[in-house]
């Protein structure tokens, strides 16, 4: 079984980016469509390894998202990814403080994706 | 076009759809917050996806756009009427942008004008655009490799206090170690800091620094790479110690010790002990290689199919539909106990089974009546008219086939009422109306019908206009008396024009008549409800589904005929040859009612002898009756239409075909052009009646 690993986005064609490269590396997807409905994701699923997480979404943005996961203590310590943009480094140091691994700036490539994923997931 | 490309391309058509959604209704409300974290994100996705996947033309527009809403996202600039124009304006051109990008070209001058432009008229009402950047180019290559030939290994001392919080950010120092260990050899010493007992939440913590020892041919922003997410909070210092030639791992022990004695040795006593080696020990490096996590597996919560798949699917539910008729008969014919249960339940199944494949197809019609809001918003501006749509119902499922369809027909339905129907603010006030007026675009359920209106508090149908151009035109004697209903159902008759100059909006080119074929190619009808001067109503009656219709089979001959049952009113015997009316015009008494029919052994030359009875099919046609002589009714049947392919989708009177539970084939019957045909019928009969009382 490989790590699971969760990616939150409102946008499906990144969701479905990072599943993809993710998912040929040989890590196991869970999708979230936002803060929201990756907290009822993790409520009822079993632990996840990793999480990959947008800033900017609906329902429940990724910096409350972060903060709530951290609190869990099953997730305490798991590595949170944040997908940002150049123009987010306000957003970016909150989500650093809310208890985030790191960060990708998007665009990003698929190979530097599974190198940070990996990178994080050691 | 890859995968990633195609679902970008979809979902960035979505987000334009509710960017433009919210965009028309923060006109109402300004400063409703939420509506501008709406059309934020709508747009942060768009630029963020576009750059992702490889489109920057569309990325750096949206970014400009983008960063004039952060700013009215912070309060720095408010939404205006021009503002909301001007970003309409930009979705637009992000579509067509899009649209570009599918077919794979780069924008031409007009269109990279227009964009141009719309920035240039943004950076006047935000002029922070001009100060956004370009965002960055698709992804550059990653880090450095490892290993670049032709230099000389380094080494260096790393001095490194991670932030207190490294673990809750769910990273761990000796993994960034571990990390330098990839790139060259490493060692390294870690001091504690326990010296007072932790407990609580300060177990979570981080107090420990780091002295590493690095040998590497990388230059050090690879090294200062490995820190990237913890730089910022951290300490870190990385000293150079000795470049002369490689120093090897086995010489490392006295700095080793010297780094354990203290926590900060300085670097000029670690670049003596190199320069005066002592004894060295050799050590044993734990390299620990990370292996890649095995297992491909992936889960989705929902998926998006292209609809030809959809097609092919409810096409399939409707083979098997024909085939478990088959074998219903089949079972009756046979009497076998168990394979009748079999088919029972196999057509418990299927119906279960269709009723899904049907609703996958079904969408709501909302996403149809956000278009219209735009097409409102931008008319009424250009008209000078001030002009609400109120739209009710936007969760009605319809067909996606016959919303698809239903646009144009809407569309222009929607430009009659804001052209024709709403008057200009100043009449309204002097005919003590509110200086607005309402549109309003319903959808409901009646039935197997969707009931989709659009009316208007507008001035209304003008009768007498209409009946002076009917006249004008020859559609009625100068002293026809026809009823309004009749009056009304003249302005869907090609050609009908009552509109006093053509305009920009309407009144040249398609007309009503279009509109109502295009209903009635979906099998639906169309009404008119008029309120002179108060407002008029247009009621479009379809079919919930395109793909399966309830008909009446029916005989002639030897062939099976399918007449679609929507219409239909009533069946009733066909007097026989002696006593028909009218001299060889085709003329049925229904009840004192005179109906106009056609033989469908006529229409379709159909050349066997004919039978001792005939029946006659009523049809209810635009509020108008027609009959259809048959041979044999055989009773009403769900059908699913099949079509009869490239070769045969000309021939007029047959809309498609169905296989029936025996296998035999039915064409089913487009009444349209059938009732053109009893139209001439029933003209006959009118002149022949003028000409009696003349």
């Amino acid at each position: 079984m490989g790590k699971v690993i969760m990616t939150v986005d409102d946008s499906t064609s990144v969701r479905q980016m990072v599943s993809f490269t993710l998912g040929d590396a040989g890590y196991e997807i869970v999708q979230a469509a936002d803060g929201k409905d990756a907290l009822d994701k993790i409520g009822d699923s079993t632990t996840v390894d990793m999480l990959i997480t947008d800033l900017n979404m609906p329902n429940l943005d990724g910096i409350e998202l972060i903060k709530n996961v951290r609190s869990q203590q099953r997730h305490k310590f798991i590595p949170i990814l944040m997908l940002t943009t150049e123009s987010q480094e306000a957003k970016k140091q909150q989500g650093k403080t809310a208890g985030a691994s790191g960060w990708i700036v998007k665009p990003f490539s698929a190979e530097q994706l599974v190198d940070v994923v990996r990178r994080l997931l050691k | 076009m890859d995968r990633n490309q195609e679902t970008f391309i979809e979902e960035a058509k979505e987000l334009l759809t509710d960017l433009e959604d919210a965009l028309l209704a923060i006109e109402n409300a300004p400063q409703d917050m939420e509506l501008v974290g709406r059309i934020f994100r709508a747009m942060h996705t768009i630029k963020g996806s576009s750059a992702l996947f490889g489109f920057e033309t569309i990325a750096s527009f949206t970014h400009k756009l983008e960063t004039a809403f952060d700013l009215v996202r912070e309060g720095k600039v408010s939404v205006t009427p021009e503002l909301i124009t001007l970003t309409l304006a930009s979705r637009d051109q992000i579509y067509a942008l899009l649209e570009l990008a599918i077919k794979g070209e780069d924008p031409d001058q007009t269109l990279a004008a227009k964009g141009d432009e719309i920035l240039r008229k943004l950076q006047g009402l935000v002029p922070a655009v001009a100060d956004a950047n370009c965002v960055p180019k698709k992804a550059a290559e990653s880090k450095p490799q490892i290993g670049t030939a032709g230099q000389s290994p380094i080494l260096y001392r790393i001095h490194f206090k991670p932030p207190d919080n490294i673990y809750l950010r769910g990273l761990d120092p000796l993994n960034l170690i571990q990390e330098l260990g990839e790139i060259g050899d490493e060692e390294y010493v870690v001091h504690d800091d326990e010296s007072s007992v932790r407990s609580g939440e300060e177990k979570d913590l981080c107090r420990a620094v780091y002295d590493i020892l690095l040998l590497t041919a990388q230059p050090v922003d690879a090294i200062r790479d490995v820190f990237i997410f913890v730089e910022e909070d951290s300490v870190l210092q990385i000293d150079r110690l000795y470049d002369a030639a490689p120093f090897e791992k086995e010489k490392w022990q006295p700095l080793i010790e010297a780094l354990r004695h203290s926590i900060d040795v300085p670097v000029s006593s670690l670049i003596t002990l190199i320069k005066e080696p002592q004894q060295s020990q050799t050590q044993e490096k734990n390299n620990s290689t990370g292996s890649a996590p095995s297992g491909r597996h992936q889960t989705t919560q929902s998926i998006k199919v292209p609809s030809e798949r959809l097609d092919k699917l409810v096409n399939l539910v409707g083979e098997l539909v024909t085939v478990q008729a088959r074998l219903t008969m089949a079972a009756a014919t046979l009497s076998d106990p168990t394979l009748t249960q079999i088919a029972e339940e196999v057509e418990t199944l299927i119906s279960e089974l269709r009723d899904n494949a049907m609703s996958i197809r079904m969408v709501p019609i909302g996403t149809t009546f956000a278009r219209f809001r735009r097409l409102v918003r931008d008319l009424s501006l250009e008209l000078g008219k001030e002009i609400q749509l109120v739209t009710e119902g936007e969760d009605t499922e319809l067909d996606k086939t016959v919303i698809e369809r239903l646009g144009d027909p809407l569309v222009h339905l929607i430009r009659n009422s804001i052209d024709h129907g709403i008057e200009t603010p100043d009449k309204r006030e002097a005919a003590g109306k509110p200086r607005m007026g309402t549109i309003r675009l319903s959808a409901a359920h009646s039935g197997t019908n969707v009931n989709v209106s659009i009316s208007d508090d507008g001035i209304g149908f003008d009768i007498e206009a209409i009946r002076l151009k009917a006249v004008m035109q020859d559609l009625i004697g100068p002293d026809a008396r026809p009823t309004e209903q009749e009056l009304l159902n003249c302005v869907f008759l090609p050609g009908f024009s009552t509109a006093k100059e053509v305009t920009s909006v309407s009144g040249r080119g398609v007309g009503m008549d279009v509109v109502r074929r295009s209903i009635e190619e979906l099998g639906g009808k169309i009404e008119i409800a008029n309120n002179q001067g108060r407002g008029s109503s247009i009621t479009l009656k379809l079919p919930l589904t395109l793909a399966i219709i309830e008909g009446l089979l029916v005989k002639v001959s030897a062939d099976l005929f399918v007449l679609p049952l929507s219409a239909i009113k009533e069946c009733v015997e066909l007097p026989p040859p002696s006593t028909r009316r009218g001299s060889g015009g085709q003329l049925i008494n229904v009840r004192g009612e005179i109906v106009p029919y056609v033989r469908l052994r006529d229409y379709f030359r159909m050349t066997a002898e004919d039978p001792a009875i005939e029946y006659v099919v009523i049809a209810e046609v635009e509020s108008k009756r027609y009959g259809f002589a048959v041979d044999e009714i055989l009773g009403d049947q769900q059908v699913v239409i099949k079509s009869l392919g490239r070769t045969y989708k000309d021939v007029k009177g047959i809309s498609g075909a169905t296989i029936l539970g025996d296998g035999t084939v039915a064409l089913i019957v487009d009444l349209p052009p059938l009732i053109s045909v009893a139209e001439r019928e029933r003209d006959q009969l009118v002149k022949m009646e003028t000409q009696k009382y003349k």
